[in-house]
This record gives structure tokens, sequence and C-alpha cells, in this order.
């Protein structure tokens, strides 16, 4: 895995390998066949959300999902954003939005930092031990949830923070350990010894080492994080359901709440602007970032 | 390099304490004090009334995790294969200098960035018999096609496979086309030379080749199937019926609706042997060996 990890992988140009294309053969036509039937079955669903979401329900009733929509409407976004009703409380996932953000940041910048320490004094140091505390975080990174989740529970309530914004973001950041660690231990095995040693010579301590020599020279792989973890954290529905809060549900266990728990006819353009609107953040990530979106699977790839 | 070696070494321990105290707390501490709890009769709090293996003759003897874990079953071998194979198929088809080849790339990469969440739910709508594609299709001229996968209890469980390989093969295509484009182009040249016609050289040489893709791969969506939840709980809520309950569901659902910590407990020590007893295994071949150490 520390090949496919390695930044440099990622950041050249690659060709196409392939066997030589021959002219329009049949093996040709069939290839585009199984690319059309295949690009149709990734993007089907985003087209439906969108048309859905523009749609009133009058004309959803009508049953033609793939239709356009006859009578443009925003209405299903102004009420997802500012009026779709989680139980009672009917003010509308800009609520789950706000409560994600603030989640996200200090989640995504506090890892990161764990992350970039760890690896740094795992890769260039290696004090006693160092190799077990990596490979416990390691095989915590594939351990089911399941087997932490109740004396979290226990200790955060103990500690009278459970259901905090503090609990959430300790939570994403205790998790978000393992890959965090991995990315920056491999980024900085690629660099040069000597490099550590130079500035071992001139007299820098462990912290100058980093924040004068290493950390100038991690932007590329910090990018990757950022990606990797905002994406995480915030997709992330199972800790923010057990560890956030009602006064700090992020935005997909709110957007579940108000799609799967609706008394009587359920508004789907509602339902489908709401869905798009909590994945509007991590496609937006994903198209902007290009091929560092990819770097991350790869160098994340330990991670469940 | 004058200071002595110990004391060099004193700020990296300090540094690291942070990440020893979360490893021996909230990892291995956390995981033993589940399996402690699992031996116990705990209902709505924890109790060290302890019952032996009480709560795991229970659990087996629980018609809902006998399902959870069939349906798990079925779900994870339908999900782990046809994402391998489609996700292989697709970094095929990219690596055949296509045309529109970045576009296609990002279309088939997108739902991955997508959570499971919002999977699930786009799917239930999609899926709806009485609004969705079944009612398109009807409409459209055949008044007999059918497609009630979500409501039908023996079908339900594939609706999970449809939205989880839409989700996850883009993954598995992005890591097989890295390894294909690592591939020396001097094997295709070989084999036109020798006439062997290209499926062949996939199939004999290029998929051993990818072996390293391929299990990495393997072990992120097996790791994924055993974590299913979120998937289920947005697309079926595990209905209809007992139909798509899954055992990261019945733990959950036992540790936070039903006061059963301690039936959850012995649940999910079972989910963690499970997973240990796969992981540790490829973690010595695959990993450990190749990758020790930061620097030599």
């Amino acid at each position: 895995m520390s090949s496919i990890a390695s930044p440099a992988a990622g950041s050249r140009v690659v060709v196409a390998r392939g066997p030589r294309p021959q002219s329009l053969t049949a093996g040709r036509i069939g290839l585009y066949c199984f690319i059309l039937v295949t690009a149709v079955y990734f993007l089907a669903p985003l087209y439906v959300m969108l048309m859905t979401s523009f749609k009133s329900m009058d004309e959803i009733r009508l049953g033609n999902i793939f239709n356009l929509p006859q009578h443009f409407t925003l209405q299903p976004w102004i009420d997802a954003w500012l009026h779709a009703c989680t139980g009672l409380n009917c003010t509308g996932i800009s609520v789950g939005f706000t409560n994600s953000v603030i989640i996200t940041v200090p989640s995504v910048i506090l890892s990161i930092a764990a992350g970039a320490i760890n690896g740094y004094a795992l890769s260039f140091w290696k004090p006693r031990g160092a190799n077990v505390l990596f490979a416990i975080l390691l095989l915590g990174a594939f351990v089911p949830y399941q087997a932490f989740l109740y004396p979290l529970v226990r200790v955060y309530s103990t500690l009278g923070l459970f259901n905090t914004l503090t609990n959430i973001i300790t939570v994403h950041i205790i998790f978000g350990l393992p890959v965090m660690t991995l990315l920056f231990r491999n980024f900085y095995a690629g660099i040069p010894m000597e490099l550590f040693k130079a500035a071992r010579v001139d007299g820098a301590g462990f912290w100058r080492t980093f924040f004068s020599v290493m950390l100038p020279m991690s932007t590329p792989i910090i990018i990757v994080a950022v990606i990797l973890q905002a994406t995480n954290i915030w997709n992330d529905f199972l800790f923010g359901l057990v560890f956030a809060g009602r006064e700090n549900l992020p935005m997909t266990v709110q957007l579940n709440n108000i799609v799967n728990s609706t008394q009587g006819e359920r508004a789907y353009n509602v339902d489908m602007a709401a869905t798009i609107l909590t994945a509007l953040v991590p496609l937006a990530i994903y198209f902007f970032s290009g091929r560092w979106f990819v770097r991350g699977i790869a160098a994340g790839a330990v991670k469940g | 390099m004058t200071e002595p070696r110990r004391l060099r070494n004193i700020a990296a321990q300090i540094a690291l304490t942070p990440a020893w105290l979360i490893v021996a707390f909230a990892y291995v501490g956390t995981v033993v004090w589940t399996i402690v709890i699992s031996f116990t009769s705990s209902k709505s709090i924890p109790s060290y009334n302890f019952v032996g293996w009480a709560q795991y003759a229970r659990l087996f003897s629980t018609d809902r995790w006998y399902i959870s874990i069939n349906n798990i079953i079925i779900f994870g071998v339908l999900f782990l294969t046809i994402c391998l194979v489609i996700g292989f198929l697709l970094a095929v088809a990219l690596d055949q200098k296509i045309m529109f080849e970045n576009s296609y790339r990002t279309v088939i990469l997108y739902p991955y960035a997508m959570s499971f969440v919002v999977t699930g739910l786009i799917w239930q709508w999609m899926l709806n018999p009485a609004l969705g594609i079944e009612k398109t299709v009807q409409a459209l001229g055949f008044p007999n096609f059918s497609f009630d996968w979500i409501i039908r209890t023996d079908m339900a469980i594939y609706t999970l496979v449809i939205a989880g390989v839409w989700q996850a093969s883009g993954l598995v295509m992005a890591l097989m086309l890295a390894g294909l484009r690592g591939v020396d182009g001097e094997i295709w040249k070989a084999a036109r030379v020798d006439g062997i016609p290209a499926w062949r050289v996939y199939l004999f040489i290029i998929v051993p080749i990818l072996r390293p893709m391929i299990v990495t791969a393997v072990v992120l969506l097996s790791i994924g199937v055993v974590k299913a939840f979120d998937l289920v709980v947005a697309l079926t809520k595990g209905g209809p019926g007992l139909s798509t309950e899954v055992p990261a569901k019945f733990v959950m659902d036992n540790l936070f609706l039903r006061a059963n910590i301690g039936l959850a407990t012995a649940a999910s020590t079972v989910m963690l042997v499970t997973v240990l007893a796969v992981l540790v295994p490829w973690f010595y071949t695959e990993y450990a060996r190749r990758n020790r150490g930061g620097h030599a």
C-alpha cells in the first residue's frame, strides 16, 4: 500500500497504457456501449434527484421521474433550506448545515495537526514503542465502531461532556488519527533522511525541525488530508447520531430525520432538494479537487 | 547531533503521548470494556453481575441476529463481487484511449464522494414503486413492468447491493486504474507480437500484476460491509420486516433503543472477533512485512 500511497504516484501525468485501439471494430462499439450503459447507471440518480427537486408535488404524482420539470420551481429548495421539519422542529436543513460546518472545521484542523505530528515523530524519530503504537492505530482503523461506542458514551457522560460539540469533535479526532497518522508517516518516509540529519546538525530540535523544515514541505499531503477528512467528517452519520446531541446534529443525521421520519404524505421534491444540499459540500470538494481526491482515496486506503 | 539519543527522544515521546493515551483509552480500553460488559447481565445500564457466556447463548438463539448475519453475507458477497468486476471493467474501459476519458472517470467516481445516507435516500426515491422507476416504465407503455424490490421481503436486500455498488465501484475503478497505469508497456508489445488476444492478457497477466490493488480493494470493501449501517438506515430502515437487518444495526438498536447492553456488546464482540480473524493474517502478509518503520 505504501507505493500507491506515495504522493508522487498521483501527481505525474498518466497515459493510457492499454492495447492500442484499432479503428472502429465490433470490440470498439461494444466498449462504447458498456461506457454508455455504466455512465447512465452512475448519472441517473443525480439527474433524477435534480429533476425531482425542481418539480411541484402535483407533477411528481404524475409519475415520470425522468421527465424535465414542466413548471420549473425553486420552492422545494427554499422549503428544504428554511422550513423542512425534523419532528416538530421546522427550521430547515440550514440548521444541520451550520452544525456540520461547526463540527467539521475544528475536527479537520485538529486531526490533521495530530496526524502530522504523529507521522513526523514515527517516521524520523522512531522512539521506543513506535511500531507498537502504529500497529494498534492501524488495527483500530478496521475495528467496527460498535465495539467502541458504549464505553465512550459512558466516559463522556461521566466527564459531563456527552452530546456536546466537544464530544463530537474529539470523537472525530480520535477516529481520524489512524488515517491521518498513516498519511503523514508515509509522506515523511519519502523525504530523504539527509534533510532531517542536516537540520539536526544545525542544532534544530524536535519542534524546530518540524516547524521550519518538515511542515513547509508538507503542503501537498496537507491538501490531501484536508480533502479526505473534510469529506469523511461531513459524511459521517454514526458518530453524529450518537455523540453530537440534539442541538448539534450534523446535516446527514438531520437529513435522515427529515426524510425518514415524516408522518403523512412525503414531500419528495423537498426531500430531494435537502439531499442534494447535504451532498453539495463533498461534491464541491470532489469536483474542485480533481486528481487530489483520487490521491486521497489511495492514501486513505486503510480507512473503512 | 551532540545531545544524547535519550534526550532527543524525550521530545518525540512527549509529542506521541496524546496518541498513546488515545490508543490506550479510546481504542484498547473501550474494546476491553465492551468485551467485559458482554459477559454481564447488563440491561439499560452496565451492571457487573457476571453471567459467563449467557449473552452469547442468547445472541445465538435470537432470530433477528441470524437474519442479520444471513443478510450481511448475501449483501457482502454480492456487493464485493459486483464492485470488483464492475470496477475492474471500468478501469479497463478507461485504459483504452477512449474519448471523454476524464469526464467518464469523473462520472464514475462522484458517488464515492457522497455519504451513505445520501446514497440511501437517492435510491429509496428511485426504487419507490409508486412513483419511481417502476411507475415511470409502466407509464412508458409497459403496464406489467414490475420493480418493487424495496417493498418485498425477499428482494429488499438486493436494493442495498444496487445502491452500494453505485456508491463504491468508483473506488475499485480508481485503485485498479492506478494499477493499470503502472503496468509495463512492454507487456502489451510482447503480447501483440505473440498474437495473444487482449482479454487473455488482461485475465492471465494483468490481473496477477494488480493483485496488491485487488487485495486493498477487497479489504476496503469488506470493512465497509461489516460497518454497513448508514446505508441500511437511510435506504430501508432494516425493513420491510427484518429483511434488511444487519449486525451493525442490530448492535445500535440494542444499545440505544432496546436497552439490551449486554446483548449488544456480545454482538459487537462477535463482529470484532470476525474482523480481526480476517484482518490479522492480511495485516501480517500484506502490510507489516513491506512497511515496517518510516526510514530504515
